[in-house]
């Protein structure tokens, strides 16, 4: 299991070390600093195996947070749980910085204590935590809170506590998708899927009972032959992963998502799909080499979805080579730049309707260089953001059922709304 | 509040200052100071000066305070035994203390003081906690028994607290049954063979609905544990995959993972006709596609499993391709390893598109990927035959960048492609020449001087070329100058006439200016070849080369199946048994596979049948285990390849010479002293020996008729020869598995043996060799294995032996120790033989003869045997028996008993004289044996009792 937890800034001081198995000493810490930190080349792998110990680490923004162990430890849940870490301390005291790292270290210890017992990751839910590990000094607890707390972090519904009470029972329902090309320089579609999250946001009194239903193509099939017939589209789901509220073995049973919400956000479900992508825009790239010293982009977007909707934050990044010494940029719509720190020319555009196209060419002028190598033409990629889900998700219902207390389903005010943004977007030129 | 101020503070005195603070009146002044001493901790400080300080401090109603002196007490105590004492009573009371959240805290903290005298203290508390009525303190009690057993086993096992973590299992609460199944599964990990976990049906069930209960990491850590269970058949294994699935869509990767790793052990005792069985390998694709979109760490995590994945079972990922093309963003570490998997999953259906990637990767920035990605579009080229043509003009393209290392990069595969398709693609050689001189790594320039020697006759200025690596000769690496030295050799053979100085000029180089016996030693052998016989000279250089395997890289099966059983672990990210990277016995015994238990599993076992059946001297496999002495011993002998495969193949065209020269010499000696050999007819040396067990009649035939003259008149029954038996296991062997027998037909003793190749890669060059052994027996011939061995193929040997080898006592006499060689490794193994193969056919003695010999022969030196549960009659036996070379000479009836007398003669001439006594009606035999050498008479005991009972 983990040996010892350690936190070191950019420049490799240790902020945080807290040591759980006797195989691990303090020399550890300096392993990591010396053949990681500052390690002069470039770091090849997560998982670094110094003098039969082995470290994995994950960086959030200029902090390294690293495990270690010298057992054969299962090492998906090593990371899985430095992201909780992560997320935990987020939940507390906001960005993880040296700042505030350094600002928290107490409260830090007290997290590592609790959420990590002798290498072995405990309760991290953070709104369990949350009831009993607190900054504002100890509240004194009377006995019934005592063992309200105790029977939530070790219970069967360990991300809700009871006693929860709205005046207003209302929720919000996210669907975002992340929509991932890989497109030729001839339009033809390498790769293409729609990484998608349903994000929950409730807040329900007492524990209700939730029931999701999404346009399956499976459930909507599974219907379908009993008689009623199919409203719209169904989409086919590649896979999909849930929080650890929804009871799993009902969805592998019959298909149906149920669960009790954790109170507040959560994220309900993650999903992937590859079949009838809508894909937001094409992106038709030209270049051209005049000579060994000039190059000629043009470069056509068009949009295609609804002319009703709107897209927005559209960013299009058209890499140019090392040696650029010059871009002259023509555009129709939106405003072109070239950023010779990024060695890209970054043209953007507010917003666009569907069913429009517009167009940037640019002539680059480059030094003559010496290197043989030749340019490695990295991708054109694209950032958007549209009102829809391209993965054509739709949002049947969600039932609440509280049967302790008196409100119904129609008394909770829903709230869905799609949001469609590009993730790897990238068209070969 | 900010804490951070605590970081900052490095004054002198301020050890001084802080013990001050300390003891301070004030709740909120002590508070900052033991904030402080812990942020000091934190940065190294030694701040074990302010020990008793800081425990006073631990008397206080503020939780808060009073953790924050719990972390020092856990940093400090093991420095200051006797100091910490102080701090017992503290802890005794909180884990009385009405609150549970403190009660825990005390039992979680006091666990983790490595201190003996604390360790006494803790156990009553422990005991009680363990028992207490809120679920949270028996869920933190529970880790608390495997800090102890850390601390202190035996106590552990003494206090019962292990019963009592059984007990916890059957716990109403899912998260203390999935920590008392991590503490247990911790301590078995100690105790190999202790039946902890006690993994039952029932226990199994317990395990399966609290699965479904507790937190992500609980489920992670029963997953892991119902790993290491084996179902009793089929049925449980399904029920059990069954009640696992649903946890495929569970958000934590480590928990499909996990998961992916039950289903995976699982699904090897399922039966592949099963309908469930196919489902199940569609249901596991999807999960493992998505940990793709996870975080960049836990896909490379993912990605060394996958990899693993992939090459046990290719067809659960053979349609997604796609979502393992390299993203521009992913890290190198995960580009490296989508690679990887690329290549094993191409196939001819996705060539196309994988090629179209390879070549895009190509022309990226980082080094390592791009040398990655030129070396699989070779790897294609090999894997998939009917690619090669579009491999090869794509590296064609590659080469034309000029980009230095991709040029090497291309060169380097090309060479493959060459030795897996020769005579194919000869015509780019002309475009590889022209960048001769920017190679300036080893291997591209080995691997170009090897195509330049290989294809000497088609390029004209190949003397040019080569001359010209000639004039640094001593600058370049080893592989590059033992590759030069061969490559003129082989260009002299071709063309003598232009290449004599060049020929000479490397030799002398070779030879004379070389300080690396590998080289000289090459040098030496050419030239003799050269100078005695360019015939065999060229028979042996340029000798046909087999072909490459299309797989080089893949894992050898057993350590697969072991990091099968290791998915979602380090050692799975590592693709290493975890022995080789933990320290000590914990987690190093090694996990396997389950086997498929059908309905029919009698027949599939023959050796299982056998080891039921009777009591043939079979020993169980043994594997010689130190290789010190024995092996100097074997090595002396030097182990002679095949004589008729001729030059040794070798898989990495690199150490060809060598190899082809050394095999290529030593057969024609050996060949000559296989002639002279004066016990075997020298039709054995020419024909090949190979041939099925069963078919030994027709070969023995042509023998027989030699050795008919012996005597052995119209033999009743044919000798015994026991079943086969497994010599060496693949495991040991690197994928060889070696069984045999030995038998005795018509007056020749044969070792037959079965080797199969259970490994992935073709293996050749067979060769073995004997250690001395009691009755001198060797080899008389070599090893006949004509055909390389292909993976999963089998083949039946027949090697006839001699008894005039060196001869050294073995204990048992009847040991014989072997070293099989192939092109992979040596390995060694020691078998017994039955003593009834050294039994000749002449073993008939005269009647006077063996009364009086019976009569010289001292009374001490007769042993006396049962032979028990044998119901043949004495006639019955006396002809089984002369099967076997056991003559009867005289039979006598004395009160309803026969009294037989026998006569033995083993092949270095000892007699051996027996009186065998058959009672009618009782099947209990008994045998007194007389010999002038006591020693065999077990032996030749244990001979009886398998002749007569088989």
């Amino acid at each position: 299991m983990i040996g010892g937890l350690f936190i070191y800034n950019h420049k490799g001081e240790v902020l945080i070390s807290r040591v759980y198995r006797d195989d691990i000493g303090r020399n550890a810490v300096d392993a990591f600093r010396v053949n990681v930190i500052h390690a002069r080349q470039q770091v090849r792998s997560p998982v670094t195996n110094i003098a039969r110990t082995s470290f994995f680490h994950v960086k959030r923004s200029n902090i390294w947070l690293a495990a270690v162990t010298k057992q054969n430890v299962n090492a998906a849940m090593v990371f899985e749980f430095l992201y909780k870490m992560c997320d935990v301390m987020t939940a507390y005291f906001g960005k993880i910085s040296e700042e505030n790292i350094k600002n928290n270290f107490v409260l830090i210890y007290e997290l590592l204590d609790e959420i990590l017992d002798f290498g072995y990751p405990q309760n991290s839910e953070t709104g369990a935590l949350k009831t009993f590990i607190t900054q504002t000094g100890i509240k004194s607890q009377s006995k019934e809170e005592q063992s309200q707390i105790t029977s939530q972090v070790t219970g069967q519904i360990g991300w809700r506590r009871e006693g929860i009470k709205y005046r207003r029972n209302e929720l919000f329902l996210d669907v975002l998708e992340s929509v991932n090309l890989l497109m030729s320089p001839q339009g033809q579609v390498l790769s293409a899927h729609v990484s998608g999250r349903v994000v929950m946001k409730s807040y329900l009194s007492g524990m209700p009972e939730c029931k999701f239903g999404m346009n399956d193509k499976i459930v909507i099939d599974k219907q379908g032959k009993g008689g009623e017939g199919a409203t719209g589209q169904s989409i086919a789901i590649d896979d999909c992963t849930f929080h650890q509220c929804v009871r799993l073995s009902k969805f592998d049973a019959e298909r149906s998502i149920s669960f009790i919400p954790p109170d507040g956000e959560c994220e309900l479900m993650r999903y992937r799909t590859t079949k009838d992508i809508i894909l937001p825009f094409r992106v038709i790239p030209l270049v051209r080499e005049v000579g060994r010293t000039k190059l000629e982009v043009k470069v056509v977007i068009k949009s295609n979805f609804k002319p009703s909707l709107l897209a927005q934050k559209i960013e299009v990044r058209i890499p140019t080579p090392l040696n650029t010494s010059g871009v002259q940029v023509i555009c129709m719509k939106g405003k072109a730049k070239y950023k010779a720190s990024e060695n890209a020319i970054v043209w953007k555009i507010k917003r666009m309707a569907g069913m429009k196209e517009s167009q940037i060419s640019a002539e680059i002028e480059l030094l003559p260089t010496n290197d043989k190598k030749k340019w490695a033409r990295p991708p054109i990629s694209m950032n958007f953001e549209v009102p829809f889900a391209p993965s054509g998700l739709k949002v049947r219902y969600l039932k609440v059922f509280e049967p302790k207390l008196n409100y119904s389903d129609h008394d909770v005010i829903k709230w869905v709304r799609y949001i469609g943004r590009s993730g790897i977007y990238e068209t070969r030129c | 509040m900010t804490d951070s101020k605590y970081f900052t503070t490095t004054k002198k005195g301020e050890i001084f200052e802080l013990k001050a603070e300390l003891n301070s009146d004030k709740k909120e002044k002590k508070k900052e100071a033991v904030k402080k001493v812990i942020a000091s901790m934190t940065v190294g400080k030694d701040v074990s000066a302010l020990f008793p300080d800081v425990v006073n401090c631990m008397q206080t109603d503020n939780l808060e305070l009073k953790k924050l002196v719990y972390l020092y007490l856990m940093n400090y105590a093991k420095s200051q035994p006797d100091m910490a004492i102080m701090a017992v009573n503290t802890f005794v009371k909180d884990c009385e203390d009405p609150n549970p959240l403190i009660r825990a805290l005390a039992v979680r903290t006091m666990g983790c003081i490595r201190v003996d005298k604390i360790t006494e203290y803790l156990c009553e508390p422990l005991r009680k906690c363990l028992k207490d009525e809120d679920p949270y303190v028996r869920k933190t009690a529970a880790v608390c028994v495997a800090k102890l057993h850390d601390i202190n086993a035996q106590l552990v096992e003494d206090q019962g607290f292990l019963d009592t973590l059984k007990d916890l299992i059957s716990d109403s609460n899912p998260m203390v049954v999935a920590n008392a199944v991590a503490a247990l599964s911790e301590i078995a990990e100690s105790h190999p063979n202790s039946n902890l976990l006690d993994l039952n049906p029932q226990s199994i069930n317990k395990l399966l609905t609290a699965l479904n209960e507790c937190t992500e990491w609980g489920q992670i850590f029963i997953l892991d544990c119902l790993a290491n269970y084996t179902p009793r058949d089929d049925r449980e294994s399904q029920s059990i995959c069954e009640r696992v699935t649903p946890r495929l869509s569970h958000a934590n990767s480590a928990v499909v993972l996990s998961a992916v790793k039950v289903l995976m052990k699982f699904m090897e005792m399922l039966p592949k006709d099963l309908d469930y069985y196919g489902t199940l390998l569609k249901k596991l694709a999807p999960p493992l596609v998505t940990l793709l979109s996870a975080e960049p760490e836990l896909q490379y995590v993912a990605l060394r499993n996958i990899n693993l994945i992939v090459q046990k079972r290719p067809e659960i990922l053979k349609h997604e391709m796609k979502v393992f093309f390299v993203k521009y963003n992913d890290p190198i570490y995960v580009k490296l390893e989508k690679l990887d998997i690329m290549i094993r999953l191409a196939s001819q259906a996705n060539i196309a598109q994988v090629l179209a990637e390879l070549k895009e990767y190509a022309t990226e920035v980082d080094v390592d990927f791009v040398r990655k990605a030129v070396r699989a579009i070779g790897r294609c080229a090999i894997k998939v035959e009917q690619s090669a043509e579009r491999c090869v003009s794509t590296l064609l393209d590659l080469i034309q960048t000029k980009v230095n290392y991709v040029v090497q990069e291309a060169i380097v595969v090309i060479k493959d492609i060459f030795r897996k398709y020769p005579n194919k693609y000869e015509s780019v050689i002309a475009t590889l020449c022209e960048n001769l001189d920017s190679l300036d790594e080893p291997e591209a320039r080995a691997a170009m001087i090897w195509i330049v020697g290989e294809y000497a006759e088609r390029i004209d200025n190949a003397d040019e070329l080569l001359e010209s690596f000639l004039e640094g000769f001593h600058d370049e690496s080893t592989q590059v100058q033992l590759q030069l030295l061969t490559a003129i050799v082989k260009l002299f053979l071709k063309k003598p006439t232009e290449t004599q100085e060049l020929v000479q000029q490397v030799l002398s180089l070779a030879t004379q200016d070389s300080d690396n016996p590998d080289l000289r030693d090459r040098g030496y052998i050419y030239w003799r070849l050269l100078s005695t016989d360019p015939v065999a000279a060229k028979e042996v250089v340029l000798a046909e080369k087999p072909l490459i395997s299309e797989e080089t890289d893949l894992i050898e099966p057993t350590l697969l199946e072991e990091l099968i059983c290791h998915i979602g672990t380090l050692a799975s990210v590592y693709h290493k048994p975890p022995s080789a990277f933990v320290e000590g016995s914990r987690g190093v015994m090694h996990k396997r596979l389950p086997a498929r238990t059908g309905s029919g599993e009698g027949t599939e076992c023959p050796d299982v049948g056998n080891a039921a059946g009777g009591s043939a001297p079979e020993a169980a496999p043994s594997i010689i285990p130190s290789q010190g002495d024995l092996l100097g011993d074997l090595l002396n002998l030097d182990l002679a390849p095949p004589t008729t495969t001729g030059p040794t193949p070798s898989t990495s065209g690199m150490q060809m010479g060598g190899m082809d020269l050394l095999g290529g010499g030593l057969e024609s000696l050996l060949g000559g002293d296989i002639g002279g050999s004066p016990a075997m007819g020298a039709g054995f040396g020419a024909a090949p020996a190979v041939m099925p067990a069963s078919l030994n009649a027709p070969v023995g035939g042509g023998l027989g008729d030699l050795f008919d003259l012996g005597g052995g008149v119209g033999m009743p029954m044919g000798a015994y020869i026991p079943p086969k038996t497994v010599w060496l296991p693949a495991m040991k062997a690197k994928g060889l598995e070696i069984s045999g027998t030995f038998a005795r037909r018509a007056g020749v003793i044969q070792m037959e043996l079965v080797l199969t190749n259970k490994a992935m890669s073709v293996m050749t060059d067979f060769a073995i060799q004997f250690n001395r052994n009691s009755f001198g027996l060797a080899p008389a011939g070599p090893l006949q294995v004509l055909t390389p061995l292909g993976p999963n193929q089998t083949i039946e040997v027949s090697l006839p032996l001699s008894t005039v080898g060196p001869v050294m006592k073995m204990d048992p006499l009847n040991n014989l120790q072997v070293a099989v060689k192939n092109n992979i490794d040596v390995f060694y193994f020691s078998c017994q033989y039955p003593i009834s193969m050294l039994f000749v056919e002449d073993g008939k003695m005269e009647r006077q003869v063996f009364l009086a010999t019976w009569k010289d022969i001292p009374n001490d030196n007769e042993s006396q045997f049962q032979i028990q549960d044998c119901h043949l009659n004495s006639e019955a036996a006396s002809n089984k028996l002369q099967g076997s070379n056991i003559f009867t000479i005289a039979k006598r009836t004395v009160e309803g008993q026969d009294m037989l007398y026998m006569s033995i003669k083993l092949s270095n001439g000892i007699w051996v004289l027996a009186e065998l006594k058959v009672q009618a009606g009782n099947p209990n035999y008994t045998i007194s044996l007389k010999c002038r050498a006591p020693e065999v008479s077990q032996c030749v005991f244990q001979c009886y009792e398998a002749v007569l009972k088989n």
